[in-house]
C-alpha cells in the first residue's frame, strides 16, 4: 500500500488526538446495518507496481494501436504528431496535479494558460471570444444548441445531415428531455452539402442551424449564404468542426458569419485514447458572451497593480446561480485544452499552414491513387485530409475483413448509420501527416483485392 | 508598481541614473515573470519541423484561407521555458497539501500515467473495429466490475465525461423510467441545501424543477421536512453521503425507502466515496444512482480543473434506462452495445450522451489506481481519510469555531466557521494567509449552510509530519485572525501575485489578448 503513508505508530498517535479508541469509532454514524464489516468478496487485494504494469501491458497489447498499421481512420478523431515536448510539458506536476484554480493567487501558470488558450480558439475559429474548453466537441455541440434557445428563446434547431451522427445521437438524447424539436435529416453520397435544404427549413420558430465543416463526408462548402439566410429569420448559425487543423488552410466558420463555433479540439495535442479525454473548443461572437457555458478566464490587475488572471463572469454558473445557471459544466479539459495550447504555439502561424497544406496535399494524392481502384469512385470534389469513396461492394465488412489484415481502412458509413441502405457502400478515408505512401499503396492493393 | 507585464515583455535598458527597489525585470531570482505567447512569438516562427507537402492538386474549392489567422509560434527552446516557468506559478498536489473539502485531491501515481500513455491503449481509435480492441473493452469492463461490485448497485454507465455529466446521466434515468411508468407528472427533484451548485443546475438542465430541503442544526438532511415534502409530482431526491458538511447521513436508508414508498427515486452524488469505499455500500443503503468522480476517490490528474470522468453506477430499477454505449460480455468475447445493437433487452435506454465511450485515458488511470490498491488498500484509504480529517478536526476546534464538532466525528473533510473572529476579519483573511504560509487554502464559504465555511479535507494520502506541519500554519493563521493582525487583511505578500481585482474582471470582461495599440485606437 505505497500510497498510504501513516504507519500503525502514526494511527495510534493521532487516535489517542482525537480521543478514539479504534477508527471503528469514527464511523458511528453509519448504521451497523450498514456497515460492511468483513472484505469486499470478489475482489483482489492490492498488487504491485510491476505486477499492476504487466496486468496493464497485456491488456493494451490486445488493440490495434494506430501507429502500428497502415491507418485511415477519422470521422470525428484524427490522428497526428504531437511533438515529445508537448507530453513532457503537461506532466509537470504543477500542471498535472493543480485543481481549478479557485485561488487565483497561486494558480496564475494555470489561468495564462487558458487565457492564451482562449485567444487561439477565438483566433483560428474566428470568434471574438472562446471558453476555457468544454467536456469534448459532442457535448459542446449541445451546449451551442441550448444557447441558441437562450438567446433567440426559440425551441427549433435544424441539424445538417452532414453533422457527426454521435453529436446528432447526444442532441437528440437531450432535446427528448428538455421539449426542443430538432429537425434532422440523413446524409447523402451527394458530392455536395446539404446547405440549400437547409436554407429551405429555416423558419420564425428556428433558433438555430447546426453544420458541420468539413462535414462528416468530409466535404466542405461556403457557409456565408447559410449565414445570411438564418440571420435573416433572426436564427444563429451553429458551425461544428471536427478537425480543427482544416482551419490552417481554409477559411474560418466565424470570419463566414458563424454565430457560434464549437469544436473537437482531439487533432491538435491530444491525440486518440479511444474516444477521451478531448478537449471541447466553443466560441462565440462577443455580444453573446454572457449566455456562454463553461469556464472563462479574464485578465485583471493585483493590488500593486500587476497584470494577473481570474475566473471570471462565474455569476453564469451553478455554484452561483444553481438551478438558473447557464449550464451544469463544472468541471471542464483544461489539462487537455494545455496540451492543445501547447502544440499550437509549437506550430504557430507558419507550423499550422505548413501542417495543414501537408495533410490536404497527402489526402488529395491519396484520394486519386484509391480512385484508380476498379470498383472504388470518389463521391467528394472538395475536401480537406478526408474524403468519401463509394466501393462496389458494402463497406462494412470490407473495413472489418481488411482489419484482419492489420490495416485500419476507414469508417464505413454503415457502422455510422446502420439503417441507411444508401450509404451502405460509403467509406470515409482520414489521411494525415502520419501517413506514408506505402500506406496508401497497401491500402489500395488491399481495396483492389476486397472488391475483386 | 512594476510594468514588466503591462506593455508585454520586451528588452529594454535601463536608463542612468535610474533606481527602484524593486528588480529591473520584474523577476524575483527563481519566480520569473512571464509574458503571454502572443508578447513573445511571431507568425513567423515555429517549433516543428514539416517534409515538404507531397503535390497534389487543391481540393478545397474556393475557400482556401488568405487571411492571417494571428497565431503566434515559438520555437522549442522558447516553449519549454514558457510553460515551465508559467507551472512554476502553479500551486500543486505535488507541491504539498492540497486541503479543498469537497474537491479531494490526492497524491496523483505516476504509473496511472505510463499506463494510460501505452500505445495500446493512448494511440486506439475509438472507431477501430471491436476486434481489434479487444484489450480496451476489456479495460472498461474490469473498472465496471469494481465499481459496481464496491458500491453494491446493479449495474454502472461508463461515459459521463465528469461528475456533472454523471449527475445528468442519472436524472435522465430517473426521468426515463418515471416516463416509462407513465409517471409524467413527476417533475420535482429535492434537493437538500448542502448539495453541490452542479446539483439543481443538473435537475433544471434535464428539465426538472428544484425544491430545496432543509438541513437541520446538526448539518443533516431534514428528514421530517422532506417526508412532508414527497407526494405526487415529486420525482425523487440528489442527496450527498457523505455531505458536504462532511458527515455521514445517518437516516439515508429511512430518506431512501420513504422515497420510494413515495414513487420516487433516489440520487446520490458520490463525490465522497473515497470516505467510505469498501466500509459502506450505497447499494445497501436503497440509492438508485450514483456517480463517481474517478478522479477524486481513484485518483486521476485533475490538471488544472479537468478532465473529469463520472461513471455512473445503477439500481436494478433504474439498469434498463442506463445511455448508450456500453461493453458487454457475450460469450468469450466483448460486443459494444451502440444504437444499432441495443435490441430489444436495452430497448428502454434513454439514448447517447457523448460522441464515443466516455473518459478512457482516465478509465486505464483509475483502474492502475484500483489495482495498486486492492480491496484491502481501498478500505484502509476510507480509514486514513477519515482519521487525517478527525485529528484535523480536534487539533483546530479550540482556535477556529467547528460548528458540528461536538455532533461526533466527522467523515472525510472538517468544517470549521469564522463565528468568533474579530469585526473586519473573515475567512478569505484566513485563506489568504495559509497561501503566505506555502499552502493552498481549504474550499472557503461552501457549504453555504455554515456561515463563513471553511472545508478542509486532507485525504488519506497525507503523512502524519504533513498533517501537523498543515495544522501548525493553519493555527498560526487562525490565532493571528483573531487577534486581529492587520498584516493578515492584505495577503498573500510572498505569491506571484498579490490578491487579485476579481470584481474588475467581471465588469470589465477581457477575455482575449489584444495588440495594445489596436486596443487603444478602439477606445
Amino acid at each position: 500500500m505505497r500510497y498510504l503513508p501513516l504507519t500503525p505508530t502514526d494511527r495510534t498517535a493521532m487516535l489517542a488526538t482525537i480521543g478514539a479508541k479504534s477508527v471503528d469509532d469514527l464511523f458511528v454514524d453509519v448504521p451497523q446495518a450498514a456497515r460492511l464489516d468483513g472484505p469486499v468478496h470478489g475482489l483482489p487485494n492490492h498488487a504491485s507496481e510491476l505486477a499492476v504494469e504487466r496486468h496493464m501491458s497485456a491488456l493494451a497489447k490486445k488493440n490495434l494501436a494506430a501507429g502500428d498499421v497502415p491507418f485511415f481512420l477519422g470521422c470525428g478523431a484524427y490522428k497526428h504528431h504531437v511533438p515529445a515536448s508537448v507530453d513532457h510539458l503537461i506532466q509537470r506536476g504543477e500542471f498535472l496535479t493543480a485543481y481549478t484554480p479557485y485561488q487565483p493567487e497561486i494558480a496564475q501558470g494555470t489561468l495564462q494558460v487558458m487565457f492564451e488558450f482562449q485567444t487561439q480558439v477565438a483566433r483560428l475559429l474566428g470568434c471574438d471570444v472562446a471558453n476555457a474548453s468544454m467536456y469534448d466537441g459532442s457535448t459542446a455541440c449541445w451546449e451551442a444548441i441550448t444557447m441558441a434557445r437562450r438567446v433567440t428563446k426559440r425551441g427549433k434547431a435544424i441539424l445538417s445531415g452532414g453533422l457527426h451522427p454521435h453529436y446528432v445521437s447526444v442532441a437528440n438524447t437531450m432535446a427528448k428531455f428538455t421539449g426542443d424539436l430538432l429537425v434532422t435529416s440523413l446524409p447523402t453520397l451527394s458530392p455536395h452539402p446539404d446547405t440549400d435544404d437547409l436554407i429551405a427549413q429555416i423558419d420564425d420558430e428556428t433558433s438555430c442551424v447546426v453544420v458541420q465543416y468539413p462535414d462528416i463526408l468530409g466535404r466542405i462548402g461556403d457557409l456565408s449564404k447559410l449565414a445570411e439566410a438564418a440571420h435573416a429569420k433572426k436564427a444563429l448559425l451553429v458551425a461544428v468542426v471536427t478537425e480543427p487543423v482544416a482551419l490552417g488552410a481554409i477559411r474560418s466558420p466565424g470570419e463566414m458569419g458563424a454565430d457560434i463555433v464549437v469544436g473537437e479540439g482531439q487533432s491538435i495535442g491530444v491525440g486518440l485514447q479511444f474516444g477521451g479525454p478531448y478537449v471541447g473548443l466553443f466560441a462565440c461572437s462577443e455580444k453573446l458572451v454572457r449566455q456562454m457555458p463553461g469556464r472563462l478566464c479574464g485578465q485583471t490587475v493585483d493590488a500593486e497593480g500587476r497584470r494577473g488572471f481570474v475566473l471570471t463572469l462565474s455569476t453564469r454558473e451553478q455554484h452561483i446561480r444553481r438551478e438558473k445557471a447557464t449550464s451544469n459544466i463544472c468541471t471542464s479539459s483544461v489539462l487537455c485544452a494545455l496540451a492543445w495550447s501547447i502544440h499550437m504555439t509549437l506550430l504557430g502561424e507558419k507550423g499550422l499552414r505548413q501542417l495543414a497544406a501537408v495533410n490536404h496535399a497527402g489526402a488529395s494524392a491519396a484520394a486519386d491513387r484509391l480512385a484508380q481502384v476498379s470498383g472504388v469512385e470518389l463521391v467528394t470534389p472538395t475536401f480537406f485530409n478526408e474524403f468519401t469513396l463509394k466501393l462496389s461492394k458494402e463497406a462494412r465488412p470490407v473495413v472489418r475483413a481488411l482489419a484482419d489484415k492489420g490495416i485500419l481502412a476507414g469508417v464505413s458509413l454503415g457502422r455510422l448509420y446502420p439503417d441507411a441502405a444508401g450509404l451502405a457502400n460509403g467509406l470515409v478515408v482520414a489521411v494525415t501527416e502520419t501517413t506514408t505512401q506505402e500506406d496508401v499503396e497497401t491500402l489500395a492493393s488491399a481495396l483492389q483485392e476486397a472488391l475483386a | 508598481m512594476s510594468t514588466i507585464n503591462q506593455s508585454g515583455w520586451r528588452p529594454t535598458t535601463p536608463q542612468a541614473g535610474s533606481a527602484s527597489s524593486d528588480t529591473f525585470t520584474g523577476n524575483r531570482a527563481l519566480m520569473l515573470e512571464e509574458a503571454l505567447i502572443f508578447e513573445i512569438g511571431s507568425a513567423d516562427t515555429t517549433g516543428v519541423d514539416f517534409a515538404d507537402a507531397p503535390t497534389g492538386k487543391s481540393r478545397l474549392g474556393d475557400l482556401g484561407r488568405d487571411t492571417a489567422i494571428g497565431l503566434p509560434g515559438l520555437s522549442e527552446p522558447e516553449a519549454v521555458r514558457h510553460y515551465t516557468r508559467l507551472s512554476r506559478q502553479n500551486y500543486a498536489i505535488d507541491l504539498g497539501l492540497f486541503p479543498l473539502g469537497s474537491c479531494t485531491m490526492k497524491h496523483n501515481p505516476r504509473l496511472n500515467e505510463r499506463m494510460a500513455r501505452l500505445p495500446g491503449f493512448a494511440d486506439l481509435h475509438p472507431l477501430t473495429p471491436v476486434d481489434a480492441c479487444q484489450g480496451a473493452f476489456e479495460v472498461i469492463h474490469q473498472l465496471a466490475h469494481w465499481l459496481v461490485t464496491l458500491t453494491g448497485m446493479h449495474s454502472v454507465a461508463m461515459s459521463p465525461k465528469a461528475g456533472a455529466h454523471g449527475e445528468l446521466c442519472g436524472v435522465l434515468a430517473i426521468r426515463a423510467a418515471l416516463d416509462a411508468k407513465g409517471e409524467q407528472a413527476r417533475k420535482v427533484l429535492l434537493v437538500p441545501e448542502s448539495a453541490h451548485g452542479t446539483n439543481p443546475a443538473t435537475a433544471a438542465f434535464a428539465g426538472f424543477s428544484v425544491e430545496d430541503i432543509p438541513a437541520t442544526e446538526a448539518g443533516r438532511v431534514n428528514l421530517r421536512a422532506l417526508k412532508e415534502r414527497l407526494g405526487p409530482d415529486v420525482a425523487g431526491v440528489m442527496i450527498t453521503n457523505p455531505n458536504t458538511c462532511g458527515l455521514f447521513e445517518p437516516d439515508m436508508r429511512e430518506i431512501s425507502d420513504a422515497v420510494h414508498e413515495a414513487g420516487g427515486f433516489v440520487y446520490c452524488d458520490g463525490a465522497n466515496f473515497n470516505a467510505i469505499v469498501g466500509r459502506v455500500r450505497p447499494g445497501d443503503l436503497g440509492i438508485d444512482a450514483m456517480h463517481i468522480n474517478l478522479h477524486k476517490t481513484f485518483s486521476t490528474p485533475h490538471g488544472g480543473g479537468g478532465p473529469g470522468s463520472g461513471p455512473v453506477v445503477f439500481s436494478e430499477a433504474l439498469t434498463p434506462y442506463a445511455p448508450l454505449p456500453f461493453v458487454e460480455m457475450q460469450g468469450d468475447h466483448f460486443a459494444l452495445v451502440e444504437e444499432e445493437t441495443a435490441g430489444e433487452h436495452h430497448a428502454s435506454s434513454f439514448g447517447r450522451m457523448v460522441a464515443f465511450h466516455g473518459q478512457m485515458g482516465m478509465f486505464t488511470r483509475a483502474l492502475t489506481y484500483i489495482l495498486s490498491h486492492g480491496a484491502d488498500g481501498l478500505r484502509q484509504v476510507a480509514e486514513d481519510s477519515v482519521l487525517n480529517a478527525n485529528y484535523i478536526l480536534r487539533s483546530m476546534e479550540d482556535v477556529l469555531d467547528a460548528p458540528f464538532g461536538k455532533a461526533g466525528p466527522c467523515m472525510h473533510e472538517a468544517i470549521f466557521s469564522d463565528k468568533g473572529l474579530p469585526e473586519g476579519f473573515s475567512t478569505i483573511d484566513i485563506a489568504k494567509g495559509l497561501i503566505d504560509e506555502g499552502f493552498h487554502p481549504m474550499t472557503v464559504y461552501f457549504p453555504l449552510v455554515v456561515h463563513g465555511a471553511m472545508l478542509v479535507e486532507p485525504t488519506e494520502t497525507e503523512s502524519k509530519a504533513a498533517l501537523d506541519q498543515f495544522i501548525g500554519a493553519f493555527r498560526s493563521v487562525a490565532a493571528r485572525a483573531r487577534n486581529g493582525d492587520p498584516e493578515i487583511k492584505t495577503a498573500p505578500h510572498f505569491a506571484p501575485r498579490r490578491r487579485l481585482d476579481e470584481t474588475l474582471a467581471a465588469r470589465k470582461p477581457v477575455l482575449v489578448w489584444k495588440e495594445p495599440v489596436r486596443a487603444e485606437a478602439a477606445e
